[in-house]
């Protein structure tokens, strides 16, 4: 094992995220299970039973920034999946299909030869949850029915009415208690709760640990670049039940500090504007969305998005209410009126200036109330915002020209209003 | 006695004027009407009540206001339906009663822009754990106690196993109806059966009843005929509009047996009779559906279901009429296409938008399919 003081936490970031993927590719050659998951699914209860687990969504996100998702959506496409269905998923299903080709024939297919993206093995079975959309429910039964292997399904009912209810934690809590009862199924052998409670003690240091990061955006001007939560967010959801995660977000959270004390800022004394980015990323295009914001000295210091990941309970309540809670109350799978207030403390904590919607082509839940979000919001602070059409990872639906445009009208409509207040 | 043509007429009347169906409804009732978004709600719930509930499920206008509020790439019937709520078409509902089982929809139900209370709630997706039938239950509760103060009707339990009653009558009348249809196409093409759902959604359940087994007496009464064209299942949300339904009827294709969500898997599952509560059992009716792309199933027995429509019913062909924008339909797709294929089931997709007003590509599709068979 290669000696981890000293590195940076980019350093760090990159090993784990490297480290994950060989452990997959290595329970798997070793006949360990592996697990597919969906990205904020629980994985407390697998990790608690040592399964190796591979994030479809971080995988896709990862095979679109390398720019390698058009192959996978031609497979996609070619296997009869609609452009309509997200991304994410098609790109998944391109890939699962290469490797199921592969396994089948012994041959590998041209088109994962030469992928970009990271080698991820086949998974023996699959856990979804659909606190960020219903699309992780359709998928995943796909997968479940392709590779023929059980699919835990951790449902948490849309919150139409806040708080949760405590009769949707109950029923949460219970589904968890099957997903354990399927899981020793699975693995022919009993859980292990001391090690389940332990895992739970993990997961919440690590998400002290990414929110201590998120917060680092409150100062102004921010010594944290939000669009890096963009890239640091593949540990929160590949690794936040091991202590991987833990230590790469105590790292930077550090060194966020440390340039703080010492004055050294993201945008080096720059910063004119402070966006909250409200949506996914566009991954084959992040680089040109980053900088084109960054051109217009703006910095984003909020997003709801990687906030998704602010999964934090008490590890010690066994009835597991508030794990349920917490896995449930995602801002997404609540009604308009708590999604408009958690983005507005979002904006008040990062001491934003606008708002930049991303309509994702990709995703309906997180685009269909984009304009309602963004009146309901512009009346409560003022703030101006543009909205922008694209998507997470197929290249195709974004237009470099349309967001330049937007993003430059948002920076004058900012520059008039902060103008106007001072 | 009236004979088929005069009793589907009065169907496609109905089915057409859903605005005269709940004016007379308040004039002889004195009560208005509620309405029942797709794609699932425990209907029997608003029938207790004594107001009518009515299906909210689009209509083929031409979409305008609905852009400022849905980008091109929702489904068409939430276009049409939002079209209708910036309309003001809806504001006469005393509520609307909102399902959430797709991500469009859990967008709609937080952006109603009409005047009525919109009362939603979850179906659980884990549907089989009894707690799930429990959370059900609770929201069913819920729904329950905000019907009532809306309407200022207590609802009793004799007056909601009445209507569980009435709805299991409607249900399986609409069911005889369906096989029936299947042998007298001369007499009951795809524009008619269709009117015959369609009006379901406007009329008071039990004077449906009668009037679907109007139908049926009428339509026994008449000789069995061989049919010259061919059969087809269809699978979907709907199949809309009138225009793209008369292409079946131009093509001589019969539709024997659906699956669509707005036909026949309304009638899939019926409240059982027994000793639980009726919420208990109106929650467990969600328990049993099967075959739904809305109701989660991981072991995807859609594809089965339909390969054995197509047999049960001597079917030629089983078309996909694909709700464009609909993804959960477009997940389903890929994998009951594959079973299809595998069984050699003859299946061919159309692509469905409730606005549209030509149906050039349709017919193309269609027609081959018929030369083909």
């Amino acid at each position: 094992m290669i000696s981890t003081t000293g590195k940076s936490a980019k350093e760090l970031l990159a090993y784990y995220q490297a480290k994950l993927d060989e452990e997959a590719r290595e329970a798997k050659a070793q006949g360990k299970l592996v697990c597919w998951s969906a990205s904020v699914a629980p994985p407390e209860l697998c990790v608690a039973m040592d399964i190796a687990m591979v994030y479809p969504e971080t995988h896709a996100a990862g095979i679109g920034a390398r720019k390698g998702a058009l192959d996978m959506l031609e497979v996609a496409d070619r296997h009869g999946y609609s452009v309509d269905c997200c991304s994410y998923g098609r790109v998944n299903i391109g890939y699962m299909e290469l490797l199921k080709e592969e396994a089948l024939t012994g041959q590998t297919p041209e088109a994962l030869a030469k992928s970009p993206a990271a080698r991820i093995p086949l998974p023996d079975l699959i856990i979804t949850c659909n606190n960020i959309c219903n699309t992780l429910l359709k998928w995943y039964e796909n997968l479940a029915v392709e590779l023929n292997i059980p699919c835990i399904v951790i449902d948490v009912p849309f919150n139409h009415t806040m708080p949760v209810p405590e009769y949707a934690k109950e029923y949460i809590a219970d589904e968890f208690r099957h997903a354990i009862s399927q899981l020793e199924v699975i693995c022919g052998r009993p859980f292990d709760y001391n090690k389940f409670r332990e895992v739970r003690h993990q997961t919440q240091r690590s998400i002290a640990q990414w929110n201590r990061i998120a917060a680092m955006s409150r100062y102004k001007p921010s010594p944290l670049n939000g669009f890096d939560l963009f890239n640091y967010m593949a540990l929160v959801v590949c690794a936040r039940s091991r202590d991987y995660a833990e230590i790469t977000f105590k790292k930077f959270a550090d060194e966020l500090e440390e340039k703080l004390k010492k004055g050294q800022f993201a945008f080096k004394g720059a910063e004119k504007n402070r966006i909250t980015w409200e949506g996914i990323a566009v991954w084959p295009y992040l680089g040109q969305t980053f900088k084109t914001l960054k051109a217009q000295g703006t910095i984003m210091t909020g997003s709801a998005y990687p906030n998704m990941w602010d999964l934090s309970y008490d590890a010690d309540d066994e009835s597991l209410h508030s794990m349920a809670e917490a896995y449930t109350r995602t801002y997404i799978n609540t009604c308009l009126e708590n999604k408009v207030s958690t983005l507005l403390n979002i904006m008040e904590n990062g001491q934003c200036d606008g708002v930049v919607y991303h309509l994702n082509r990709s995703c309906k839940l997180m685009s269909f109330l984009n304009v309602e979000t963004a009146e309901l919001i512009q009346e409560k602070n003022g703030l101006p915002y543009v909205s922008f059409d694209g998507d997470q990872t197929d290249p195709r639906n974004f237009a470099p020209a349309q967001y330049d445009t937007r993003v430059q009208t948002l920076s004058e409509m900012m520059e008039q209003s902060t103008g106007t207040e001072s | 006695m009236r004979n088929v043509e005069t009793i589907l007429a009065q169907f496609k009347e109905i089915a057409a004027n859903p605005r005269q169906a709940v004016a007379d409804y308040r004039s002889e009732t004195g009560k208005g009407a509620i309405g029942i978004m797709p794609i699932y709600a425990p209907e029997e719930l608003v029938h207790a009540t004594g107001y009518l509930p009515v299906g909210l499920w689009g209509g083929n206008q031409s979409i305008n206001q609905a852009r400022t509020y849905l980008p091109p790439f929702a489904c068409s019937v939430m276009q049409q339906v939002m079209e209708l709520e910036c309309q003001g078409a809806f504001n006469d509902l005393a509520a609307v009663v909102f399902s959430v089982p797709c991500d469009t929809l859990k967008c709609m139900s937080q952006k109603w822009k009409g005047t009525s209370p919109v009362l939603v709630f979850t179906h659980p997706q884990n549907r089989g754990l009894e707690s799930a039938n429990r959370f059900l239950v609770e929201e069913y509760t819920r729904l329950q106690s905000r019907l009532e103060e809306i309407t200022g009707v207590k609802i009793s339990n004799a007056a909601l196993e009445n209507s569980i009653r009435v709805y299991n009558e409607n249900r399986a009348a609409l069911r005889e109806f369906v096989r029936l249809a299947a042998d007298y196409p001369q007499f009951v093409g795809a524009v008619s059966r269709h009117a015959v759902f369609k009006a379901r959604q406007f009329m008071e359940k039990s004077r449906h009843t009668a009037l679907v087994r109007e139908l049926i007496g009428a339509l026994t009464a008449q000789p069995l005929q061989p049919w010259s064209g061919k059969r087809v299942v269809v699978s979907g949300i709907l199949l809309e509009p009138d225009g793209l339904l008369e292409l079946f009827d131009e093509l001589k294709l019969a539709i024997v047996d659906d699956d669509l969500a707005q036909e026949s898997r309304q009638l899939r599952v019926d409240v059982q009779e027994g000793n639980e509560a009726p919420l208990y059992r109106l929650a467990r009716v969600w328990q049993r559906m099967y075959g739904c792309s809305v109701a989660t199933d991981t072991k995807k027995l859609r594809g089965k279901m339909l390969i054995e429509m197509a047999q049960k019913t001597g079917a030629d062909a089983v078309i996909a009429a694909m709700m464009k924008f609909c993804d959960p339909e477009e997940w389903d797709y890929p994998i009951y296409f594959d079973e299809l294929e595998k069984k050699g089931v003859r299946n061919l997709m159309i692509e469905v938008d409730q606005g549209a007003t030509s149906f050039e590509q349709a017919r193309t599709r269609l027609q081959s399919l018929a030369e083909l068979l």
